[in-house]
């Protein structure tokens, strides 16, 4: 089809999978992770805030949004480094 | 004409916002003028149906991919607006505070469930679905595995699925028009209806994407408006997220002093009373499983639900998608993160015996006295029965709909009435854009998958549309028929419509992409076995009278469906013969954002 040869897809789908492994940890931590612990967190007093209950009202989806640019920010530079990003 | 179009986006939703903010500003005005409550709650609805419905006719199109996917040219940032509008349902907008209110940290779960589910979107599934430039879901499962009865199966799921949640959209539509105009919730829905097909019928794709970015605007400014009000006039400041936490302790301490929990009673005529502590997290292990499996389902079923994932066909690029994901998530946030706030300052209200509002612990005769009390009561929203007759409101003899809390709370909190006419527009809003993204998934699949792809291949563009409008038409009446019925609460039906795309659909679409092995009987073994066991579990524990396996109850039993999906997908895939060298290579392309879509651009 196009020009790409079967090794750079190859590194660049190793590349991929790789940052979405990690986004996945992410995000397994901040969905399941500290909300099992949330009454071990709600000890603790962040900005006037109980921990367990802030997180699960604010803190992960804080942490959510932030992943989530992040991803398609490094998604983005490994299409670059590869040459397979879309033309502007 | 119409990239002048694209590019003046922000100065014209600039506009748009500037005139809704007079027109609150008028609302404001006229009623110190003495207008009455009812005609501004009128006004408020009528007003913004009818600008949606303008934006309807403007968008109307004639051309197939304008229909289906608005031509592929919405901006991130603005098919973001529009994807928070589409995903915030009357669920999110009216129902949420409420759940929160009486549930707790545990309900907090959909919170959670239905924000963390974006990043599965983002790094499983939108972007190589962009690329692959399908029109439907169904249209991308019938071409990666191949065949009809593939296409079939996936157009199954996604009506079940889709249609589940379109009856409780209409069913929050017509509630609300029944509260602002005044008319029976019957007549209610059917006029929810009109206002949801003027803004789909014309333009399908094109006309709900401008029409959702509109109701976007409204109901988060519905949203936040009273939330900052009320806390700034309990002294909380301007950015209430950032401080409520000492109204969290507040709380706390009211409820040792009402005994929150400790005094229990049973539902009155459906309505609960608080018994469940607002911050403290419950401690048994079963409570931690129902809090991940929800939480899991939830996010599932997000990145599994057409009507989203159809929107990410609409950007002009791959990398648009991706932003677009983000931007979604970042506006679908600022609902989300008030959502407890709100909850909070209403509980806060109605239970410190510090401020006006406060109603728990007063006389019987002061509560009901109350203009709010009174409304709501005779509507049988709200109920007050003296147990213990000794004529002082005790925390288990006031009793309320969750539901209500954020139409009511402005009224609660003493705020004046064009904050309420401002929510009632607000939850208009939110019902009627995703019932409009959701209508206009089933109709497409049907239209595009059932009819163009399978029963008339030749069919020219004029009849595929008209056939598309006569099925959003049939689809519609049809949910607002099963909506008048009023077969279940809003949410529950809800939680049903993820965890129906969760189990049937999740894994097929995963693994397309992600697991080349992947086959047409493999997909077909998880379509069939994850979605027919689901409903199965479903059905028996609640009509057939089984118990409950783990603790999984009717809102998580995609945690059934999912594994039976996975297991029978790998299994069956393994099994049988390996995709031909065509479809690795479909694979392949869809892997890398640049090069032609997989499939041709009209199709």
């Amino acid at each position: 089809m196009s020009g790409i040869t079967p090794e750079v897809r190859a590194a660049h789908w190793a590349k991929t999978r790789s940052l979405t492994f990690t986004v996945l940890f992410l995000w397994f931590v901040f969905s399941f992770g500290v909300h099992w612990f949330a009454n071990e967190l709600n000890t603790i007093t962040f900005i006037g805030f109980p921990l367990g209950f802030y997180m699960a009202a604010q803190g992960s989806l804080i942490a959510f949004v932030v992943i989530i640019f992040w991803l398609a920010h490094a998604q983005n530079k490994i299409d670059e480094e590869f040459g397979v990003a879309e033309s502007e | 004409m119409k990239s002048t179009f694209i590019d003046n986006l922000p100065k014209i939703y600039g506009i748009y916002t500037g005139g809704f903010l007079v027109f609150i500003a008028l609302m404001a005005i006229l009623e110190q003028y003495g207008v009455s409550s009812e005609t501004i709650g009128v006004l408020f609805v009528a007003f913004t149906i009818f600008i949606y419905a303008g934006i309807g006719w403007l968008s109307r199109t004639m051309q197939v991919d304008a229909y289906y996917v608005a031509g592929r040219q919405v901006p991130a940032v603005f098919n973001g607006m529009a994807t928070a509008a589409d995903w915030m349902s009357g669920a999110s907008f009216v129902a949420m505070a409420g759940g929160i209110y009486f549930g707790g940290h545990g309900y907090l779960a959909f919170v959670v469930g239905w924000t963390g589910g974006y990043i599965l979107v983002a790094s499983l599934m939108a972007p190589f679905l962009r690329k692959f430039g399908c029109y439907t879901v169904p249209d991308y499962i019938g071409t990666r595995y191949g065949g009809n009865l593939a296409r079939l199966m996936a157009v199954i799921v996604l009506a079940v699925a889709s249609f589940t949640y379109v009856t409780a959209q209409i069913n929050a539509t017509g509630t609300i028009a029944a509260r602002a105009l005044s008319i029976p919730f019957e007549v209610g829905v059917w006029f929810g209806l009109l206002g949801i097909l003027l803004c789909s019928m014309l333009g399908g794709m094109r006309a709900v994407t401008w029409t959702q970015v509109a109701q976007y605007i409204v109901l988060i400014i519905a949203y936040i408006v009273p939330v900052v009000w009320m806390s700034n006039k309990q002294g909380f400041g301007m950015f209430p997220h950032l401080e409520y936490g000492a109204a969290v302790a507040r709380v706390s301490e009211l409820e040792t002093l009402h005994q929150v929990g400790v005094l229990t009673a049973p539902a009155q005529g459906g309505l609960p009373a608080l018994k469940t502590l607002h911050s403290v997290a419950a401690d048994t292990v079963m409570a931690k499983w129902k809090f991940a499996t929800l939480v899991l389902c939830m996010m599932a079923g997000t990145a599994s639900l057409p009507h989203i994932l159809m929107r990410y066909f609409t950007t002009p690029s791959v990398r648009d998608a991706r932003k677009s994901v983000a931007w979604s998530l970042l506006f679908i946030f600022m609902l989300y993160f008030t959502a407890p706030a709100l909850a909070t300052f209403t509980k806060l209200q109605l239970l410190d015996p510090n401020l006006a509002t406060g109603i728990i612990g007063k006389s019987f005769a002061d509560a009901s006295a109350l203009e709010w009390v009174r409304k709501w009561s005779e509507v049988k929203m709200v109920a007050m029965v003296d147990l213990n007759a000794d004529g002082i409101l005790q925390i288990n003899e006031f009793f309320m709909r969750g539901d209500i809390v954020v139409l009511a709370t402005p009224e609660i909190a003493g705020l004046p009435y064009v904050v309420s006419g401002l929510v009632a527009a607000g939850g208009m809003a939110a019902a009627m854009s995703t019932a409009d993204g959701l209508l206009l998934a089933i109709a497409n699949a049907l239209s595009h998958d059932l009819y163009y792809k399978m029963i008339d291949p030749t069919a020219d563009t004029k009849k595929r549309l008209i056939v598309a409008r006569i099925l959003l038409f049939g689809i519609a009446a049809a949910g607002a028929f099963v909506a008048s019925l009023k077969l279940t609460s809003i949410l529950g039906a809800v939680a049903w419509a993820f965890d129906f795309a969760c189990s049937g659909l999740f894994f097929p679409l995963v693994l397309g992409i992600w697991w080349k092995r992947a086959n047409r009987p493999g997909a077909l073994a998880g379509m069939f076995f994850g979605f027919f066991s689901g409903a199965a579990y479903l059905y028996a524990i609640r009509w057939g009278g089984m118990d409950m396996w783990f603790g999984i109850d009717h809102l998580r039993f995609g945690i059934i469906g999912m594994p039976v999906s996975l297991v029978s997908m790998i299994v069956v895939s393994l099994m049988t013969k390996e995709p031909d060298a065509e479809t690795q290579a479909m694979v392949d392309e869809m892997r890398i954002p640049t090069g032609e879509t997989v499939l041709s651009a009209t199709h």
